[in-house]
C-alpha cells in the first residue's frame, strides 16, 4: 500500500513536471523544428537526403542571423522506412520536443500515418516530397512542397505516348504503398483518355525481389513501354529480372526512383530508362548550379531530388515563419498558406488552397550510369 | 504455352531456394522432434556472410565463377558452425524437457538473430555483389534462360544429390537414420546422439547458407530480417512435403516455388503470400502427414 502510493505521487509530480517544462524547449532562443524521416529502412535515402537538405538550410539561415532572432533546430526522428513507425516518430516529435513545425515524410503512406497527430496538435506540417493527393486532405494544417501524382502520373502517360509512342502500355506498381497506387491509377487514366491502350496491369508488395512471374506476364503482353511507379530498391531488381527475360522496352517511372540507389542496385539494366521528379541537378538554372556545388562541398556527393526538396521546405517555413512573426501554430498555418513564389531550388513555388505545391516536373533519363536532364513539363 | 513454360522454369528456380531451406527443417525435425524456427535467420546469416566473403575476398568488383565456389564454401563453412553452435547453446541443454520448452527457445533464437543482425549489419537493405554477369544461355522461342537461373538449378541439384547421398550411403547418414527412428535404442546400440544431432544441424545450416547465396544472386537485396518470410514458406513446404522426409521437403519446396509463381502470374500477386498459408492449413486438415510422410516412410 505504501509503495503504491508513492509510486502514485512518482506519477503526479512527474506529470507536473512535464506540464511545467511544456512549451519550455522552444521557448528559448531557439526554434526547434521536428523531421520524421525514414533514416534506416529500405528507401533510407529519401530520409538521409532530406534531412541533408533541410539541415543545410538550417545552417545557411542561422549563419545569416536565424529566424525572428532565434536559431533554428532540427530535430530528426528516425521511423525505419515502417508505416506504423512514422505516427510515434511525430508523436515523440509534438509532446517530447514542442516542435513548432513538422517537416516529413517522403513516402506518402507514412505521412498520412503521421499528418493526423500534427492536424490534432493543431501544428503545421510539411511534407517535402509526398506526392499522393489524400496527404493535405487530412487537415487544414497539413502542406506539401512538391506536385502531386495525378500531375506526375499524366506527365509520365503523356510522355509514352507522345515522345516515345507508346500505344501499348504495361504497369508494374506496388500495392502497399499509396504512392505508387496513386500514380498507377493516373497513369491508367490518362493512357485511356489519349486513346492508348494499358494491355498489362501487375502488382507487387513492398518488400518483394522475386518478379520474374510478373514480367513474364507482362513481356507476353508485348508492351510498347512499361511504367514502374515504385521506390528505388525494388526498381533495381525489376529491372535486372526483365533484362534477363529479354525485355526491351523502356521502364518508366516516378520521383520514387529519385536516389544514387537506383544506379548502384540496377547498374546497367537502368540504362536508357526514363522518370519524372522534381529538379535536375545538371540543369543551367544558376540557383540550382549554386546549390549544388554547396551541396557538394558540405556533403560530398550530388544532392538527389529529396535533398533538394528538404532544402525548399526547410526555406519556406523560414520564409512562413518571418511572415507570421511568431511560431504560434495558427498563424504560421496561415502564413505557410500564404506562400506565393516562393523561388525554391525545385522551381517558383505557390501554395495553392488544397495546400499543395504548384511548380514544374522534369524528366531525367538514365545515360552513362548518370541522371541526365531530358525535357521540363510544365504546371500550367 | 511458351509462357507456361517460362513461368514453369521461374517456379523451380524461386522453389529451389525454399527446398534448400525446407530441407534443414525437415532433417532437424527428424532427428529431435524439433521445428527449428531460427532457421531461416541462417539463411539470412548465409546471405550476410556471402556480401561480407565477397568483399573481404575481393570477388565484389568482378564477376567469377571461382569467387562464387569460394563465397559459397566460405558462406556454408560459417553457417555450418553457427548451426552446431545453436544446437550447443539452446537446444541441447533442454533435451529431455518436453517440446515445447526448445520450440519457445527456438522463436527465441530466431528474435536474438534478427535483431542482433539489425545491430551489427544495420537494417538498410545491401545489394549482394554480382558474383555472376547476367546473360541468357539460350533463348527456344520466348523461353529465355539465364546463367544465373541454370546456377541456381545445378548448385540445388547438386547439394540435394549430395544429401541424398550422405544420407543414404555413408556411416554418418546411417546413424542419423537410426537416430530418427528410435534415438535411445540408437544411443544403446553405441551411436553417438549428441554428436548425430549436432551434424544433422551442420548438414542442415549449409544447406539453409547456400539458399541464402542463391538467393543473393538472383535476388540481390538482402536485410536482417530477410529470412521472416522463407523461413515460414519454407517450412510450409516441409510440411507439404511431409515433415521428417528429405525427397519431401525437396518436393515440396519446388512445388510450393512453382505454384507461387503461377499464382503471381495468372491471377493476381496479391494473393501469392495467402497461398502457401491457405496449403498448410489444406495439408494439417486433410493429410497431416504431407505427401511424403506415410509413417512407416523412413524418416531423417
Amino acid at each position: 500500500m505504501r509503495g503504491a502510493l508513492r509510486a502514485a505521487v512518482c506519477v503526479v509530480s512527474l506529470a507536473l513536471g512535464a506540464l511545467a517544462c511544456s512549451g519550455g524547449k522552444s521557448g528559448g532562443d531557439v526554434i526547434v523544428v521536428g523531421h520524421v524521416a525514414s533514416m534506416t529502412g529500405d528507401t533510407a535515402t529519401f530520409g538521409r537526403s532530406a534531412d541533408q537538405g533541410m539541415r543545410m538550410a538550417i545552417e545557411e539561415l542561422n549563419a545569416a542571423g536565424g529566424v525572428l532572432g532565434k536559431k533554428l533546430e532540427l530535430v530528426t526522428e528516425d521511423d525505419r522506412s515502417v508505416t506504423e513507425e512514422a505516427r510515434t516518430a511525430a508523436q515523440k516529435l509534438l509532446q517530447r520536443d514542442h516542435v513548432v513545425a513538422l517537416l516529413g515524410e517522403v513516402a506518402s503512406s507514412r505521412s498520412l500515418a503521421a499528418a493526423p497527430e500534427a492536424q490534432r496538435a493543431k501544428v503545421p506540417m510539411i511534407s517535402p516530397g509526398s506526392t499522393n493527393p489524400k496527404v493535405t486532405e487530412v487537415g487544414d494544417y497539413v502542406f506539401r512542397a512538391c506536385f502531386i501524382d495525378p500531375f506526375q502520373g499524366a506527365v509520365m502517360a503523356r510522355f509514352a505516348m507522345n515522345e516515345l509512342h507508346a500505344k501499348r502500355l504495361a504497369i508494374l506498381f506496388d500495392f502497399k504503398q499509396d504512392y505508387s497506387v496513386g500514380l498507377a491509377e493516373f497513369f491508367r487514366d490518362t493512357v485511356r483518355k489519349n486513346g492508348g491502350e494499358i494491355v498489362a496491369d501487375e502488382r507487387y508488395t513492398s518488400g518483394d525481389i522475386e518478379f520474374r512471374a510478373q514480367l513474364t506476364t507482362i513481356r507476353a503482353a508485348n508492351p510498347d513501354a512499361i511504367f514502374v511507379p515504385g521506390y528505388y530498391t525494388e526498381l533495381g531488381l525489376i529491372a535486372k529480372q526483365a533484362r534477363e527475360l529479354g525485355v526491351n522496352v523502356p521502364l518508366l517511372g516516378g520521383d520514387g526512383w529519385d536516389s544514387e540507389k537506383t544506379l548502384e542496385i540496377g547498374g546497367d539494366a537502368v540504362e536508357g530508362y526514363f522518370f519524372s521528379t522534381h529538379y535536375a541537378a545538371d540543369s543551367d538554372n544558376p540557383r540550382v548550379q549554386e546549390f549544388v556545388k554547396r551541396f557538394a562541398a558540405k556533403y560530398g556527393a550530388t544532392p538527389d531530388a529529396m535533398a533538394a526538396l528538404g532544402y525548399d521546405t526547410a526555406g519556406i517555413l523560414a520564409d512562413s515563419l518571418k511572415r507570421a512573426g511568431t511560431t504560434d501554430g495558427a498563424k504560421l498555418r496561415d502564413a505557410i498558406a500564404a506562400t506565393s513564389g516562393f523561388d525554391g531550388v525545385t522551381g517558383k513555388i505557390s501554395i495553392d488552397p488544397n495546400r499543395n505545391a504548384r511548380k514544374d516536373a522534369v524528366v531525367l533519363q538514365i545515360r552513362g550510369g548518370k541522371f541526365h536532364y531530358y525535357r521540363t513539363v510544365s504546371a500550367e | 504455352m511458351e509462357n507456361l513454360l517460362q513461368q514453369l522454369l521461374n517456379g523451380v528456380t524461386w522453389g529451389s531456394i525454399y527446398a534448400l531451406i525446407a530441407l534443414g527443417y525437415t532433417m532437424v525435425y527428424g532427428v529431435l522432434r524439433l521445428i527449428n524456427f531460427a532457421h531461416g535467420e541462417v539463411y539470412m546469416m548465409g546471405a550476410m556472410t556471402g556480401y561480407y566473403a565477397a568483399h573481404w575476398l575481393g570477388f565484389a568488383g568482378e564477376p567469377s565463377l571461382l569467387g562464387l565456389v569460394a563465397v559459397l564454401t566460405a558462406s556454408m563453412a560459417v553457417c555450418g558452425l553457427l548451426g552446431a553452435l545453436i544446437e550447443r547453446v539452446a537446444y541441447r541443454p533442454l533435451r529431455g524437457a518436453g517440446r515445447l520448452a526448445p520450440l519457445i527457445t527456438a522463436i527465441g533464437v530466431s528474435l536474438l538473430l534478427q535483431n542482433s543482425g539489425q545491430l551489427v549489419f544495420g537494417a538498410d537493405p545491401k545489394f549482394f555483389p554480382p558474383l555472376l554477369r547476367s546473360r541468357e544461355v539460350f533463348g527456344a522461342g520466348e523461353v529465355a534462360v539465364s546463367n544465373i537461373q541454370l546456377t541456381v538449378l545445378a548448385t540445388a541439384i547438386l547439394l540435394m544429390g549430395a544429401l541424398q547421398y550422405i544420407v543414404q550411403r555413408t556411416r554418418f547418414g546411417r546413424a542419423m537414420r537410426a537416430v530418427s527412428y528410435d534415438a535411445p535404442a540408437a544411443a544403446l546400440m553405441g551411436v553417438p546422439v549428441d554428436r548425430v544431432i549436432s551434424g544433422t544441424f551442420v548438414l542442415g545450416s549449409m544447406l539453409a547458407a547456400a539458399a541464402g547465396i542463391l538467393v543473393g544472386l538472383s535476388n540481390p537485396k538482402i536485410d536482417p530480417l530477410m529470412g521472416l518470410m522463407p523461413g515460414l514458406k519454407a517450412f510450409v513446404a516441409a510440411v507439404l512435403g511431409g515433415i521428417g522426409s528429405v525427397p519431401g521437403a525437396m518436393v515440396g519446396g519446388l512445388l510450393l516455388g512453382v505454384i507461387e509463381t503461377l499464382v503471381t502470374g495468372y491471377l493476381s500477386s496479391t494473393y501469392r503470400d495467402a497461398i502457401a498459408f491457405v496449403i498448410l492449413v489444406v495439408i494439417l486438415l486433410y493429410r497431416p502427414t504431407g505427401l511424403f510422410g506415410a509413417p512407416q516412410t523412413e524418416k531423417v
